[in-house]
């Protein structure tokens, strides 16, 4: 990893190189176009304001909030199994891997360990919150880039890793299965054989999306040297996730600092980076995440201890007083919670540190002298899910 | 049967009458089909959906059924519009296409205008939608169409000379512009001196042919060349203001369009109207040659909308490097290589 040794001299730096992008041999009149809140492109209401020279940008400032949904102060109102219920909503598309690091903080806080089923269990289903997050940014990201079937297939496919949740836990996008100290349920009968075999459908999507779309040579004269983000900036903006290793920073929460109650070093996987940096990078560090989460799936299958899926805990849970701070790797990238703790019924206070709000940060320096289909190959490749922005 | 149709010979102004009569229907029919048949059904079953299924019979009518609410749909301009230009602006990209039907021959008598300059004339009506484009989009008052008009315009532009240039080589082949005329070099025509399957200029103008198709990709701004009207970029370009009959005009101008293109595809590659071991003489082609040419209509149509449904989006500079630097010179050598054949052999 980068070390980032003065914050100050990173900022000129970055400065500089943005400053150099932008060519204006024949400036002319600027015009400022205002992408959003209603934009096909943003998926949710992003408000992008773009001042344009040309097709240039010459800044970009994404404005959000339009969907703020106050969650930090709901949750000082809510019981902890109703926070549950409602951080499922931040991140909708991977929705049981928002659950994860609440409980698991919460687990911290009241010193509960999960059984050994129920971590197993707790790490498929988030592995597939990931599959279903991630395998629709790659049709997505088709989609904004004007390959429409890419988009259907991944609607199609998805389809199978939703199933698969639904049948586990009652519910297709918001599963609110996560429990302090275990889950609310066993698996259903012949849910590890349906699995795998859904775990080979997405492989096979995999294959089909890379043929298909990351292959194309249209899709690689669009992404290809489009928005690079070296790693330096990548850290000074604080990127997590995939867009943080597509700049070839080998940052994995799952590997470096995975809390007790994930099993990840129970199945035997790589973690992707890409050198480039730039869209292209972003969507192959995502495409070759989604395998990778097959395969930890199917092992993980495998191994699935027997046992109670719930350790003993209170019927009425208080969680005693104190302060935990909690961040696994969500889809999106680094997701966590910082809970305080009175020892009341309701958490003091939560602070949501999520992916996309960061992520997005970055989108004045990487978009200054893109053209505006570059700005939707950033936007695209960046991959936010409004809900993660606004909490 | 000859006899009958030189016996009827009708005053001008019933002639008249009967051609804009049969172009006017000619032209929302054909983009019903191809609406039909690629944009709601073969997409579909690429995509892996269903497309229409509850309009009439396994979802034929759906088109009409939307043809009907646009109809029912308010006319709105926008405040800052200037009204007169965005109103007249869709008519004119209907009219281009509307020309484009008076040159085309279905059979060596069904044709509205057989024109001795066809090729020229078609091609030199094609790009007048880029009026009614560049119109739209100044009128609408809006960023996104004004973008999306700009973007329209250097792209036909650019696609124009290389469409050109690739059907020049089919003209020099054939030895003359009008399109029946190509129809008979092409059904006359031997390869070593066999004839038994004519001479489609495919055979030879296979460059040609590819240069023409991507050209009319770009004209018809259809994916991958579809910036103009890209929705994930500027919400549909010059479109986007645009409510009711007037959007509808616009979208039946742009599937006539794409059915004129590949009909005249047809004509200048495929041999058009007429089949092999048929002399074009025949009566039969007062039958035959609407049916065939249909046929091969659909086969172009298909290449066209097949590349539409697979391939992303190039960006506006990728799309201009593309047409000068690999198309034009592509073309240019296309047209020396026939000239010089055509000297020697």
């Amino acid at each position: 990893m980068t070390a980032i040794s003065d914050p100050q001299s990173v900022a000129a730096l970055a400065a500089e190189a943005v400053d150099n992008r932008v060519n204006l041999d024949f400036e002319t009149e600027g015009m400022t176009l205002n992408m959003g809140p209603q934009h096909p492109a943003t998926h949710g209401t992003l408000r992008i304001i773009a001042r344009l020279d040309g097709e240039q940008v010459i800044s970009a400032e994404p404005m959000c909030g339009y969907m703020h949904r106050g969650y930090e102060k709901l949750t000082e109102v809510r019981t902890y199994p109703q926070i549950n219920a409602l951080i499922n909503r931040i991140d909708w598309l991977g929705s049981f891997a928002n659950e994860v690091p609440f409980i698991l903080a919460a687990e911290k806080l009241m010193g509960v360990e999960a059984p050994p089923r129920a971590q197993w269990i707790r790490t498929i289903l988030f592995e597939m919150s990931r599959i279903a997050n991630i395998s629709l940014f790659l049709g997505d990201f088709g989609l904004q880039l004007g390959g429409m079937t890419a988009g259907f297939y991944a609607f199609r496919d998805r389809e199978w890793v939703l199933n698969q949740i639904e049948s586990a836990t009652g519910g297709r996008f918001h599963p609110n299965f996560d429990r302090i100290g275990g889950l609310k349920d066993d698996l259903p009968k012949g849910w590890i054989e349906s699995s795998h075999t859904a775990m080979d459908k997405l492989l096979a999507f995999c294959d089909e999306i890379e043929d298909l779309l990351v292959g194309n040579e249209i899709f690689q004269g669009r992404t290809r040297g489009i928005g690079v983000i070296p790693a330096e900036i990548a850290l000074s903006y604080g990127l997590s996730g995939a867009n943080l290793r597509a700049s070839g920073v080998d940052w994995d929460l799952r590997r470096d600092n995975c809390p007790p109650g994930l099993v990840y070093d129970q199945a035997d996987w790589k973690v992707w980076t890409h050198p480039d940096g730039d869209c292209f990078a972003r969507t192959w560090v995502r495409l070759q995440e989604t395998r990778e989460a097959a395969k930890i799936v199917k092992q993980l299958l495998d191994t699935i201890p027997s046992g109670p899926v719930m350790a003993k805990v209170p019927r009425i849970i208080k969680v005693p007083e104190g302060e935990a701070y909690v961040a696994t790797e969500n889809p999106l990238g680094e997701m966590g919670y910082y809970v305080v703790s009175k020892g009341d019924l309701v958490p003091f206070r939560v602070k949501i540190r999520s992916a996309s709000f960061n992520n997005i940060s970055i989108v004045p320096w990487v978009a200054r002298g893109a053209y505006v289909p570059d700005l939707i190959s950033i936007l695209g490749s960046l991959y936010f899910i409004l809900g993660d922005i606004d909490r | 049967m000859t006899l009958l149709l030189a016996a009827f010979a009708p005053p001008y102004w019933l002639s008249t009458l009967i051609k804009v009569l049969v172009v006017s229907a000619v032209v929302p029919t054909t983009a019903l089909i191809l609406g039909m048949v690629f944009l709601f059904k073969i997409m579909s079953w690429m995509q892996s959906r269903l497309g229409p299924q509850e309009a009439g019979p396994r979802g034929t009518l759906q088109l009409l059924a939307d043809g009907v609410k646009f109809l029912q749909k308010e006319d709105i301009a926008p405040n800052g519009a200037d009204r007169w230009v965005f109103k007249v602006a869709p008519l004119v990209v209907l009219m281009s296409t509307l020309l484009l039907y008076v040159a085309l021959p279905a059979s060596m008598h069904l044709v509205v205008a057989d024109l001795d300059v066809g090729v020229f004339f078609v091609l030199a009506i094609s790009s007048l939608s880029v009026i009614g484009v560049l119109m739209a989009g100044w009128a609408s008052a809006s960023k996104y169409s004004l973008m999306g008009a700009l973007r329209a315009a250097g792209q036909l532009i650019a696609y124009e000379l290389p469409m050109v240039l690739a059907v020049i080589g089919v003209v020099i082949q054939a030895g003359t512009m009008s399109l029946n005329g190509i129809v008979f070099a092409q059904n006359t025509g031997s390869i070593f001196g066999w004839g038994g399957i004519g001479f489609p200029y495919i055979l030879t103008q296979f460059v040609g042919f590819f240069i023409f198709i991507a050209a009319v990709q770009a004209e018809l701004t259809q994916p991958p060349f579809d910036m103009p009207v890209a929705e994930s970029e500027i919400v549909s370009g010059y479109q986007v203001e645009y409510t009711g009959f007037r959007f509808l005009i616009f979208f039946l101008a742009e599937f006539a369009t794409a059915f004129a293109f590949a009909a005249i595809a047809a004509v200048l590659f495929l041999g058009g109207w007429a089949v092999p071991w048929l002399s074009t003489s025949s009566d039969l082609y007062y039958v035959l040659g609407p049916i065939v040419l249909f046929a091969k209509v659909m086969i172009v149509a298909f290449i066209i909308f097949w590349v539409r449904f697979t391939y992303p989006r190039f960006r506006e500079d990728q799309l201009q490097s593309l047409a000068w630097k690999v198309l034009i010179p592509l073309a240019l050598v296309n047209i020396v290589v026939t000239a010089v054949l055509k000297v020697v052999l």
